[in-house]
């Protein structure tokens, strides 16, 4: 699964010499991220954010079990024993912002190892399965934190849920009693907050198990690199330790540094004031928003203000909501053009630096201010531009574009005329 | 295939889309919403500052206490604030007597040691701050309708908090007259008192702090409207955060260690990959 020059593991101690025969757990680690793993020389600090990912996956569980061990799923007490972890629990105010600060920290560095994916065209064949599968796992991130959401009991937090369950009851025929299933009842209560819980606890680890996948797959082909252009040579790949292990050490300090000026000094600021209020299903939120995170969909949804033929406008948003992921599993297919980075692809590259990319920034902006005008119709515009850079632009764009010349290797593109520069040391 | 396929999809929710812009811009321009008083009256928070801002800011103890006093002889007739205990109290400098002393001037519900029966009896240390009211029933009843809020977290559970509970109890105005002229059914009921830092302009609670000199501080501060309102905003502050010290402390001790470790960890980055261009 790797390339011919990749480094073989030799175990010298007798002890791991022994373990390799009966469980090669050490040749594992060490061709998937050790030396027997060679990566393409040239990749920008873009690559680093799905190692980033993983940090933030193993931060998450770690204070997200801490904090179960505080927590009641109660709607009598869940709001409680979240400020009793806070006041109460040593270093339980740590916990407790680390997780909530974790959770936006994660989707930052989701968003960026995406669109990453969009600009360098990292879902293209070889890779198809490594992009499914990542699409995937963010599918999974969006429903654990949703529910991870729900769970301190607040007012956004019921509100949220009531919102965001209602959206099943627009599935025709089936809605109402699909949602009153998933509710286990009519309206969020202590049953939807308990399987909330169970689930928020159970979905983690099947992140874990897809994110495993995720690798797996991506190790097969190898991974991808700014020039989109597939290894050919030695010369082209370095081995990931010690070159990209200390790339990534130091990229996780720096992250670090940034996710820990926002734990200490400004806690609260991603959350909604609402929130430190006890949910009351008597008291409607002047303005319903669900986290940042979800903005840009929750905009799409809200788009869709007017009936379209028999559709009812309410599951036309429903549909929108969920298209708008669900059309990045396809990708791979909409994409037909030959070139793989967005940097050899000066008409695509304009469609996502001027397109997309702004597009996004007003559905983030738009999802989290009221559903008034004029930013109801500024959404409209941004969703209609992002429908049609996926499903139309796309196809069209990488059918009629012509490519800049590729170079013709990794090695070729990072020396270019400097031929005393000495190549990478085997290690 | 495909591709057909996916511009017969795009088209659909691109032209639903350009339905709804179509159909939002004439309703816009053809009934353009009407203003609101709310819209137009309603004020963002008064700028105020007090000692825990800031990444270095500490808790002005003193101001704390004269904080607390206001709660104790103003709000605390009907506002609860039952995630603070009579024990936390220590981290505002009172001693362990006074904090006693404190408790046992409140009286908490209890349980009568012979008979069983619900009864009433003087709070210690490791008490909560007792609910001036039985329910909301009893809340409402007292107070035209409205439930008084709890205060423990109510300078994390509005906007600029702290900003905002100084504005609101120093913003008790009469109702302007240019409103009243462009909004003559804005007219605050009867029951209920005008001030633009509440979100509807016109909330139950009557001013609360209604003359200079209302509390008698222990300190000597003189306790203006404005100073009472500041102090009982910076008590509400700790009773809302009350590791806020402890964090920002702990933050600079982290990130401290991170530089450090981040430092290393470039040049290390920066040792394997010399010689190697990339």
């Amino acid at each position: 699964m790797s390339f011919p020059w990749a480094n073989e593991y030799t175990p010298s101690h007798p002890f791991m010499k022994w373990m390799d025969e009966k469980l090669p757990l050490p040749r594992l680690v060490y061709n998937s991220v050790g030396s027997g793993y060679p990566v393409p020389r040239n990749l920008n600090y873009f690559w680093n954010f799905g190692f980033l990912a993983l940090i933030c996956l193993v931060i998450q569980i770690v204070t997200g079990i801490v904090m179960a061990m505080h927590y009641a799923a109660n709607t009598a007490v869940a709001f409680d024993t979240i400020e009793m972890t806070v006041r109460d629990v040593n270093w339980g105010w740590l916990f407790r912002y680390g997780h909530a600060n974790g959770a936006s920290a994660f989707f930052v560095v989701i968003y960026i190892h995406i669109f990453r994916g969009f600009y360098y065209g990292s879902y293209k064949a070889p890779r198809e399965m490594v992009w499914l599968l990542g699409v995937v796992i963010f599918l999974l991130m969006m429903a654990t934190a949703f529910m991870g959401y729900v769970l301190p009991w607040g007012q956004m937090s019921f509100w949220g849920a009531k919102v965001i369950t209602g959206l099943f009851g627009a599935i025709p025929f089936v809605g109402e009693p699909l949602q009153q299933w998933l509710l286990g009842g009519f309206a969020p209560d202590n049953a939807a907050l308990n399987r909330f819980f169970s689930l928020h606890y159970l979905l983690p680890f099947v992140i874990v198990g897809v994110v495993i996948l995720h690798i797996w797959a991506l190790h097969i082909p190898g991974s991808s690199n700014p020039t989109g252009v597939e290894v050919k040579s030695e010369s082209d790949t370095v081995p990931f330790y010690p070159y990209y292990i200390a790339k990534d050490g130091w990229a996780v300090g720096a992250f670090a540094i940034l996710f820990a000026a926002a734990v200490f000094f400004f806690p609260n600021a991603l959350g909604h004031p609402d929130n430190y209020i006890p949910a009351n299903p008597m008291s409607t939120p002047a303005h319903i928003v669900p986290e940042w995170y979800f903005w840009p969909f929750y905009a799409i949804l809200r788009a869709f203000t007017q009936d379209f033929f028999f559709i009812p406008a309410k599951l036309m948003g429903v549909l929108a909501m969920f298209g708008a992921i669900l059309v990045w599993f396809f990708l791979p297919w909409l994409d037909k053009s030959p070139v793989r980075s967005g940097s050899y692809r000066p008409t695509y590259k304009k469609f996502f630096w001027f397109g997309l990319i702004p597009a996004m920034a007003v559905l983030f902006y738009c999802g989290g201010a009221a559903a008034t005008e004029p930013y109801v119709m500024i959404s409209q515009l941004a969703a209609l531009y992002y429908f049609a850079h996926f499903l139309i632009i796309l196809p069209v764009v990488s059918a009629i574009e012509k490519p800049l010349p590729l170079p013709y290797s990794i090695t070729e593109a990072v020396l270019g005329k400097d031929e005393g520069a000495e190549l990478a040391p085997a290690a | 295939m495909a591709r057909i396929l996916s511009i017969l999809v795009g088209l659909f929710f691109t032209v639903a889309l350009a339905w709804s812009f179509g159909k939002g811009a004439y309703t816009q321009i053809t009934e353009p919403p009407a203003a609101t008083a709310e819209h137009e009256f309603h004020l963002h928070p008064k700028e105020v500052h007090f000692a825990s801002d800031g990444a270095f800011g500490k808790f002005d103890r003193q101001q704390l206490q004269r904080g607390f006093q206001v709660y104790k002889e103003v709000c605390s007739a009907c506002h609860s604030l039952s995630h603070v205990a009579f024990r936390d109290l220590a981290q505002l400098g009172y001693s362990e007597a006074e904090v006693k002393a404190i408790a046992a001037g409140f009286t908490v519900p209890g349980t009568d040691p012979n008979t069983g029966e619900a009864n009433t009896r003087p709070g210690t240390p490791t008490d909560y701050f007792p609910k001036p009211f039985a329910n909301d029933i009893a809340a409402r009843a007292a107070n035209n309708n409205a439930v008084p809020p709890d205060l423990s977290l109510m300078a994390k559970a509005r906007h600029d908090g702290p900003a905002y509970i100084y504005s609101l109890l120093t913003g008790f105005t009469e109702q302007p007259a240019e409103l009243l002229k462009e909004f003559p059914e804005a007219k605050t009921p009867s029951g209920l008192h005008y001030n633009p830092y509440f979100a509807n302009l016109n909330l139950a609670m009557a001013p609360p702090l209604a003359a200079d000199g209302q509390v008698t501080y222990g300190d000597g501060t003189k306790s203006t409207v404005d100073q009472m309102a500041k102090d009982v905003s910076a008590f509400l502050i700790w009773t809302a955060e009350p590791k806020l010290e402890k964090r920002k402390q702990t933050g600079w001790t982290v990130l401290g260690f991170l530089l450090f470790a981040t430092i290393l960890g470039y040049m290390s980055y920066r040792n394997i990959w010399a010689g190697t261009k990339h």
